[in-house]
This record gives C-alpha cells, sequence and structure tokens, in this order.
C-alpha cells in the first residue's frame, strides 16, 4: 500500500496579492504613516530636480519654466565654482574621517584601559556634551574664544606677547578651526561608538592573554586593535559614502554669510543654500544639488558594494 | 627552581606594571585635557553672561567675571515677551512632535520587524533609498512653500522631523531584541496587530521609548534649519535657538550698521546679552543631559555600528 503526498500540500499554491494585503491589513496599516510621511517628503520632492535644467522663474513654477539643457551645470563647471565646492567639502570631510576616527579610536582604547569606573563613567558623559547641543550655541563658543577683540584665545595670546590674527577676515585660518571645532563636536559621540564595539569584544581572550603575561600595551597592539578592525573599516568606509555631503550647520553657523571666508570655508552645502536663499538663483542652487545627490548615491553605492565584499553582514544593502 | 619561577614571574608583573601606568598615565591626562575642553567654554558663557559690558571691552572673556552684573539678564527679563514666546513655542513643538513621532517610528518599527510580515523588506528599502537619494534642498523648499503653502507655518517645522530612516532602523534594532514568543502569545489569545503592538510590545519597549524620544526631542529643542528656511517672515515667535540666531546676528549686524556713522550705542551691552540669551536658551539642555545622557548611549550602543 502505497501512501499518498496529502492532496492539502500538494495543490498548496501562493495566496494571491489581494489575500495577502486583506490577511496583513493591518500591518500595512501600521506602516501607512511611514509610506505617507517618506512620499510626501522624499519623493514627492524628486520630480522638481527638474528645476536643474531650467531658468526657474518663481511664479511660472517649477515645470513652466523655460528648459534650458544643461546651461546650468555648464555654468557651474566653466566658472570653476563646483570644482572649487568639490575640493573643499571632498578636504574637509577627509579630515574629519581621518582625525575623528584616529582620536575616537584613541580615545576609546585609552579610556578601556582605564580601571576606575566612575572616572570611564563620568569622562564619557562629559565628552558627549558637546554632541547635545546646537550648532547656533557652538557658534558663540567659538566667537567667544577666537574674536579679536575679546576672544579667550585672542588675549591669551596677546598677554603672551604674541600676535592674534583678525580670523574673521583671515580665510587660511579657517580650515584649522572648522576641523578643531568638529572634532571637538564628534570626539564623544565616536568614542561611545567605539567604546561599545570593545565592550563586545570576547572578554575571555583578554583575560587568557592576561594570564599569558601580555602587557596592556601588547593587548592594545594584538588583540583590542586587530578586533576592532572590521569596525573601523566599516565605519571608514559608510563616512566616505558620505564625502559629498556636508555638516551644513556647523558651517553655516560658524562662518555664515561672511564672504571673506567663502574661498576655504565654502562647501556645497552652504552654497546651495545661500544661493537659494540670499541670490533665489534656484536653478543654480538645484543644479549644485543635483550633482550632489546623483554623485554621491554612486559613491554610497560602491562603499556599500566594497564592504559588501569584506564581511556581507554589514553591507547596507 | 622555584626561585627563579618566583623571578620570572616578578619580572613580567613589573613589565605589565609600568606599560599599565605609562598608558594610564597618558590616558588621564589626555582625556582630562579634552574633558575640560568639553566643559570650560560652556562655563565661559556663563560666566561673561554675568559680567558687565565694561569689564567685557576692557579684558575681554575670561573664566571669571572680573565685575559681577545681571544686567543683561535683567533687560531680558524686562521685555520678556520673545523669550518667553520662543521657551512656548519650542516647548509646544519639543513635546507634540516628541510624542507623534515616537508613536510612528515605534509602529513602523515593530511592524517591520514582524517576520511574518511579507512586505517589510520591501517597505523598508522604500523608506531606506531616501536616506541615499535625495532631490536636494531647492525641490524640498519649493514643496513645502509653494505645494504645501506652509511657509510662516509651525508644522513646517513640526512634520519634517518626525520620522527618520536611522530612528526607524534603530527601533527596529530595539524591538529585535524582545522576544518572538510575546507576538505569538498574543495572537493565540486572538489579539490584533495593532492590539499586540499596543498592549504587549510598547510596554516592553520603555529603553527603547526613551532613547528615540531623547534623539527626537533633542532634535527639535535644537531646530533652527529648517526655521531659517520657512520661518522668516510674518511669524512672531521664532524657536528657541533660531531665536538665539537672530540675537546673535542681529547684535552684530546692528553693531557693524552703525559702526560707520557716529552713533554709539554704549547702552546696548550686545555682548553680555548674547550670552544671557544663550544661557536661557541651552540652560534646559544643560540641566537635562546629566539625567539623560545614559539613553543617549545605549542608543548608539544598539543602533550605530550596525544600522
Amino acid at each position: 500500500m502505497q501512501k499518498t503526498v496529502p492532496q492539502k500540500v500538494v495543490n498548496y499554491r501562493k495566496p494571491s496579492v489581494g489575500r495577502t494585503i486583506v490577511q496583513n491589513r493591518t500591518l500595512i496599516l501600521m506602516c501607512l504613516p511611514a509610506i505617507l510621511f517618506f512620499f510626501v517628503f522624499s519623493y514627492l520632492p524628486m520630480p522638481g530636480a527638474y528645476i536643474a535644467f531650467t531658468n526657474f522663474q518663481y511664479n511660472k513654477g517649477i515645470f513652466g519654466s523655460d528648459f534650458v539643457g544643461l546651461k546650468n551645470f555648464q555654468f557651474l563647471f566653466i566658472s570653476g565654482q563646483l570644482g572649487l565646492l568639490l575640493k573643499n567639502t571632498v578636504l574637509y570631510n577627509l579630515a574629519f574621517i581621518v582625525l575623528g576616527n584616529v582620536v575616537q579610536l584613541a580615545f576609546a582604547v585609552l579610556l578601556n584601559e582605564v580601571q576606575n569606573k566612575v572616572y570611564k563613567k563620568a569622562a564619557q558623559s562629559i565628552m558627549f556634551l558637546p554632541y547635545f547641543i546646537s550648532d547656533v550655541l557652538v557658534s558663540l563658543l567659538v566667537y567667544n574664544l577666537i574674536n579679536y577683540d575679546y576672544g579667550f584665545i585672542s588675549n591669551l595670546v596677546r598677554s603672551l606677547g604674541g600676535e592674534m590674527p583678525k580670523v574673521y577676515q583671515d580665510a587660511s585660518a579657517w580650515p584649522y578651526i572648522i576641523v578643531m571645532v568638529n572634532l571637538w563636536k564628534s570626539t564623544g559621540y565616536g568614542t561611545v561608538v567605539y567604546f561599545a564595539a570593545i565592550t563586545g569584544m570576547d572578554a575571555s581572550m583578554m583575560e587568557a592573554a592576561q594570564i599569558d603575561g601580555a602587557s596592556t600595551w601588547q593587548r592594545i597592539r594584538y588583540i583590542t586593535l586587530p578586533t576592532l578592525k572590521p569596525t573601523v573599516i566599516i565605519l571608514f568606509l559608510f563616512a566616505i559614502g558620505g564625502i559629498l555631503k556636508g555638516n551644513f550647520g556647523l558651517f553655516y553657523n560658524l562662518v555664515g554669510n561672511n564672504s571673506m571666508l567663502f574661498k576655504t570655508t565654502d562647501i556645497i552645502e552652504t552654497y546651495v543654500y545661500r544661493s537659494m536663499m540670499n541670490s533665489f538663483n534656484f536653478s543654480q542652487s538645484s543644479a549644485v544639488g543635483l550633482f550632489q545627490s546623483v554623485v554621491g548615491f554612486f559613491i554610497v553605492l560602491g562603499a556599500n558594494a566594497f564592504v559588501k565584499h569584506l564581511d556581507p553582514d554589514y553591507a547596507l544593502f | 627552581m622555584t626561585a627563579n619561577n618566583t623571578n620570572h614571574m616578578h619580572t613580567t608583573h613589573i613589565k605589565k606594571d609600568t606599560s599599565q601606568i605609562v598608558i594610564n598615565l597618558i590616558t588621564y591626562v589626555l582625556v582630562t585635557i579634552f574633558c575640560l575642553m568639553c566643559i570650560l567654554p560652556f562655563w565661559m558663557i556663563i560666566a561673561s553672561s554675568f559680567s558687565s559690558e565694561e569689564a567685557i571691552r576692557r579684558t575681554g572673556f575670561t573664566l571669571w567675571p572680573s565685575d559681577l552684573s545681571t544686567y543683561s539678564y535683567e533687560l531680558l527679563f524686562r521685555s520678556p515677551d520673545q523669550m518667553v514666546g520662543a521657551y512656548v513655542v519650542t516647548i509646544c513643538l519639543t513635546a507634540v512632535g516628541t510624542l507623534i513621532g515616537l508613536f510612528l517610528v515605534s509602529m513602523t518599527g515593530y511592524a517591520l520587524q514582524r517576520k511574518d510580515f511579507p512586505y517589510r523588506n520591501g517597505i523598508m528599502f522604500y523608506i531606506y533609498f531616501t536616506s541615499l537619494f535625495s532631490a536636494g534642498l531647492v525641490p524640498f523648499y519649493l514643496l513645502i512653500v509653494q505645494t504645501l503653502n506652509l511657509r510662516d507655518s509651525y508644522l513646517a517645522i513640526l512634520l519634517p522631523l518626525l520620522m527618520s530612516p536611522w530612528l526607524i532602523v534603530l527601533m527596529k534594532n530595539f524591538v529585535k531584541a524582545i522576544p518572538h514568543e510575546i507576538t505569538e502569545s498574543g495572537k493565540i489569545d486572538g489579539a490584533g496587530d495593532f492590539k499586540i503592538f499596543y498592549a504587549l510590545i510598547l510596554p516592553n519597549l520603555k529603553p527603547a521609548l526613551a532613547t528615540i524620544g531623547l534623539f527626537l526631542a533633542l532634535s527639535y529643542w535644537n531646530e533652527w534649519y529648517y526655521s531659517s528656511l520657512f520661518l522668516t517672515t510674518k511669524v512672531e515667535y521664532r524657536p528657541l535657538q533660531y531665536h538665539l540666531y537672530n540675537v546673535i546676528n542681529k547684535v552684530a549686524s546692528l553693531k557693524n550698521s552703525v559702526a560707520g556713522s557716529n552713533v554709539v550705542i554704549t547702552d546696548l551691552p550686545g555682548e553680555t546679552l548674547k550670552m544671557a540669551t544663550a544661557v536661557i536658551a541651552t540652560g534646559p539642555i544643560i540641566l537635562l543631559y546629566p539625567f539623560v545622557q545614559k539613553y543617549f548611549v545605549a542608543g548608539l550602543t544598539v543602533g550605530a555600528v550596525k544600522g
């Protein structure tokens, strides 16, 4: 006697789309606000990128304005504007990424070796404080320190017999200032991230090393750092993926509309903001913005492909 | 033999100690210096806000006011209209935005974490894609101003900050830690998906709600960007940080505009007024900070490395 496979399983078919929707209607409804939200605020503006190819006139609207092809892009390339913006944006980001990660990693590794738990906790909390305040206040803190007439550092330099440059008129000082301020603001955040990665490490390896008589330096050199390597590489690659984005809030609050400093401080996002809000040049502004989005998108894809190659678990998609 | 052995152990012990002492010393020095650098600028703002304008003109910003004065605060409290209005606007935006955002983010995060929800990957990609590619600032600006007609409306601040792909991913990671059996037991009891989320999952999500709620609250409290884009013309009361932005930049422009003429406005304590406004606008954040920072650390630990 031969037993047949139950009829039910043989005839099993994938339920129809309509049925699946009905079955999952509550879960779909629960996602609906988010779907609508991202549709309105992210997808709905996308066709509007067409403005980069027009001579935009506010009263005619985006799709009523005259089509001019690549003229806006041409102008930006030929005038050298786009080149300068690209250079500034990429160089600032590289400095932020490299310096930031080195400092954050060093602080996390060093702090991990401290035995005093109260100090460890307190240090983390205090380092995290600058992350909490708005860029508006950051600009005031910086002004407080380095403005020529009353700044704390200016006075210190003067009392030591030095000469303080008028930094708010001197473009050459700003790459250093902005990199320092960014470091000040992001160190606590990054240290906590790396610290979490270290705490998540296998403790038994550390103990074994300790029993074998490895010195603190040897443990850092041969266990902590190699274990952190994947995390570092992945965070680094994702940071590279965002290399065309900028820290708009920081730059705009520190520099604002001070055109004497633009040569060394103007990044893509400050240019886009200013040319829209101050000179009402919507077409050129959006041309730069679209360039940033499209090129940035491909850089992210590249970075992600690279991460996927190294460790598929960490890839974004 | 035994002597040799103890000797050997002794040397390794010494060696370990020296390297540890050196590293600890470096750590304490570097970290303490950096921590001072994190605190002192705030202290300096407070100290400057309590000094007299003449003292600042004379000695610049110092760590201790050379003559204590509350003049700038008196000026602010004499005409508190702007400040109180800014406070009310910011508190309302923060409270409403955080509550709505928290509800939407946790609901979405839960649904997208359900393994038996066939559309979860599709919807997640739909959400995540927006952080990879955007139309840029100009089309977004025109959407708010022309299509939605929200210029000078607080909704232009409230709505765009409600959700972000990052917060939804973070919430998903938190939900992941809740045992799947809770959902199963709810199903067996015949509860609907929303009931399961509301009655069974939410109470277990308290640490996640604290963390994500604080990220949301912080982004509303520190908001100045959307305000600078959309609240430009007819708004009577500006959110706090945008108010501070205007005070900082207006006093400067005020001074610049009279620098060339012969008008002397020594009566206006420009510098200390800025500092006092900054103290009042940022005070609550700094005061709350020690109590809430652990939730931020928790959030970073859960969400940062694996996004």
